[in-house]
């Protein structure tokens, strides 16, 4: 593995930076006999701080895209490099701590576990990666969600939440560990105009406090218009890539 | 709290049907096996206990003579080379008849020093010289075939506990005093202190003194047994110095048929054990435990598919949020982990709710029907084996049954699980 992980450095060095994400000649095939092709070798790097929108007709690829950035999904082919580290060696273990240590997901669908309040939903990540909870994450997971505006809300359960509060309590739990990538599949998608004004206000506002990046599927053109950089898919082929558009 | 810990406990504490649903499947299996191992161990060791409360572990006899042949009225010797040519086919045109010889009474020989031998046998805890032989007793009018038993009172005592189990007096058998069964006692209408007369068929005659009356809860005993002095019995069944049979007491009841085939081997004496002597209550007893352990096994496998089928509806219920899980850096081993822990938390938490019922149960139905004395008329046995048992038995079930969906939760695609649950 730490053959692989200087090698992922060593093809990177190159050229002088270390992108956060690096896809090269990236294809995913579905299906065992048709065979779909949904992603046609997609080149594609996303830089540290970077706030990007990926938009595309609905079936482009772009949830699949965005798991194999997330690496919740392996390539078919070409190269996923994440942070430096060339992903194609690392077994399903190493992938999930990879995952958990440098990544934060974000759902159209909050996805927050039930069973759990909001600090607890917060701080699972946390939880998951060091085994135990522990006071020191507990009090992260609350500063986070304070941060989100929800600090009346830290020991409710998501069903008594509303669809704005869930949405931010996810993204405080996809936060809390500070990734250096948050990946969000239509975050606002599901919220009036009011709630994913708000919602996409606190990711900007995270962006350019940790200067992590995002990259954040999005159909709505002003959210678009508000990132820094706007990808466009379509049919599994990147067919732009520009500074948005501003209306 | 290990995270796999945390999270199993909050998803048992939430999904209250099914955790209900499972523990009551575990508490029941597990209620149901306590009560029926208590039940079926405490008939059998009180069939045993009364079987042997009676009764020597093993008995040892002097071997019984060579049957003696007669051919033409003149009567051959006991040698057995004699037996063998009598019996040779071709010579049927003789008269030959086989003969038991008649019941005479013989002593082992060199008993003092055979006893001390069975002594030294391994498990064996006690061993008891016997006079024993058939006799009458007279009390005015009435007259009763008894079984007359010589005894050394101190070490008979170490074979069956006579002295807790006098009804009235006091166990006690020198000179010429004697014990007898409360049922020979009532028959005769004799009580303490009475005088009754012996008679046996050697034509020798006694007079003792009721010192006392058993109740070994064993009718024939209570009705024949005449218990005296060895010296006693000696002079009224012509045994002057012999003895006719050793009794012995073993640690472990289920070692008696070993031990009296191995004190058999050593001595050349006839030994037989309680087992061999209790044949129908032997195959009676297996035949139960053997029953019982078939509806125990039949009762594990229908909890272990309860447990296993209510926790993989859980799995795919929860299809999304382990996705979720594993989105946000949770292993797959962690995953497996929180279902086999749910699987042992069920497994133990039922067996707790199951000792419960399985002892209410059992001492509702020991309590149902006593006998005049107070005691249950089917006792049971808990015992803190059992408990441990059940113990080790829940918690495999639970964990064995929750092998399958754990896996099964540990391999899904997580991609996959989050878009499409
Ligand atoms: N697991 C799968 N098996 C087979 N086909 C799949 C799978 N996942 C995605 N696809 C196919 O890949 C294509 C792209 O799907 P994807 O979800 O990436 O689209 P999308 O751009 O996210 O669309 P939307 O905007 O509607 O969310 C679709 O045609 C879909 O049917
Ligand atoms: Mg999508």
């Amino acid at each position: 593995m730490a053959d692989l992980i200087t090698a992922g450095r060593a093809a990177t060095k190159s050229d002088g930076t270390q992108p956060v994400v690096l896809l090269e000649q990236v294809t995913r095939d579905f299906g065992e006999s048709v065979i779909t092709r949904v992603l046609k070798g997609i080149d594609f790097r996303l830089e540290t701080g970077e706030f990007t929108a990926l938009t595309g007709p609905s079936g482009s690829g772009k949830s699949t895209l965005l798991n194999l950035i997330g690496l919740l999904d392996r390539a078919t082919s070409g190269r996923v490099c994440l942070d430096g580290v060339d992903t194609a060696g690392l077994d399903d273990t190493a992938l999930t701590r990879l995952r958990g240590r440098s990544i934060g997901f974000v759902f159209q669908f909050h996805h927050l576990l039930p069973a759990f309040t909001a600090v607890e939903n917060v701080m699972l990540p946390g939880i998951a990666r060091d085994g135990r909870p522990s006071e020191a994450l507990r009090k992260q997971a609350e500063q986070m969600l304070v941060r989100m505006g929800m600090a009346d809300r830290l020991r409710f359960k998501p069903g008594q939440l509303s669809g704005g509060q869930q949405q931010r309590v996810a993204i405080a739990r996809a936060l809390c560990l500070g990734p250096k990538l948050i990946l969000a599949d239509e975050p606002t998608g599901n919220l009036d105009t009011a709630a994913s004004d708000q919602v996409f206000d606190l990711m900007r506002q995270i962006n350019r406090e940790e200067h992590a990046a995002f990259l954040v599927v999005t159909h709505d053109p002003s959210i678009a218009a508000r990132c820094d950089r706007v990808v466009e898919l379509v049919d599994g082929n990147i067919v732009s890539d520009r500074a948005p558009v501003r209306a | 709290m290990p995270f796999e810990w945390f999270v199993a406990l909050r998803y048992l504490r939430e999904g209250r049907i099914q955790t209900v649903l499972i523990l009551l499947g575990v508490s029941t299996g597990v209620g149901v096996i306590i009560f029926l191992s208590a039940l079926i161990t405490g008939l059998q060791s009180s069939l045993i206990e009364n079987t042997l409360g009676s009764q020597a572990h093993v008995v040892v006899r002097p071997p019984e003579e060579m049957p003696r042949l007669l051919h033409d009225g003149r009567v051959e010797g006991t040698d057995p080379a004699a037996v063998a040519r009598g019996l040779a086919p071709g010579e049927d045109a003789l008269a030959v008849r086989l003969e038991k010889p008649a019941q005479r009474l013989r002593s082992i020989n060199q008993w003092p020093q055979v006893m001390r031998d069975i002594e030294k046998v391994n498990g064996v805890t006690a061993v008891s010289p016997l006079v024993a032989g058939s006799a009458f007793v007279t009390r005015g009018e009435a007259t009763r075939s008894v079984a007359l038993r010589g005894i050394d009172p101190e070490r008979f005592t170490r074979i069956i506990d006579m002295p807790s189990r006098m009804a009235t007096g006091v166990f006690r058998v020198e000179g010429t005093e004697a014990v007898i069964g409360t049922g020979l006692a009532m028959d005769l209408g004799v009580r303490i202190g009475d005088r009754i007369r012996v008679l046996t068929a050697e034509g020798r005659t006694d007079v003792f003194t009721i010192a006392g009356i058993f109740d070994l809860q064993n009718k024939g005993v209570n009705d024949s047994w005449v218990l005296v002095s060895l010296k006693s019995a000696q002079n009224l069944l012509d045994l002057s110095g012999g003895i006719s049979a050793i009794e012995m007491r073993v640690e472990k009841i289920f070692a008696a048929e070993s031990i009296a085939q191995s004190v058999a081997r050593r001595t050349g004496l006839i030994a037989e054990s309680w087992m061999a002597l209790n044949g129908q209550l032997l195959v009676g007893l297996r035949s139960q435990s053997s029953s019982s352990t078939m509806i125990q096994a039949f009762v594990v496998v229908a909890v272990a598919l309860g447990i296993a089928s209510v926790l993989v509806v859980w799995v795919v219920q929860k299809n999304r949020e382990i996705g979720i899980l594993r989105a946000f850096g949770t292993t797959r081993r962690q995953i497996l982990r929180v279902f086999l822990i749910q699987g042992l938390l069920l497994g133990a938490a039922g067996w707790i709710v199951g000792v419960g019922i399985g002892t209410v149960l059992s001492l509702i139905f020991a309590s149902l029907a006593t006998n005049p004395d107070g005691s249950p008329t089917f006792p049971v046995n808990l015992s803190a084996q059992l408990f441990l048992g059940t113990f080790a038995m829940a918690l495999s079930v639970g964990l064995l049954s929750a092998t399958a969906p754990a896996r099964r939760a540990a391999a899904l695609d997580p991609a996959e699980a989050i878009h499409h649950g």
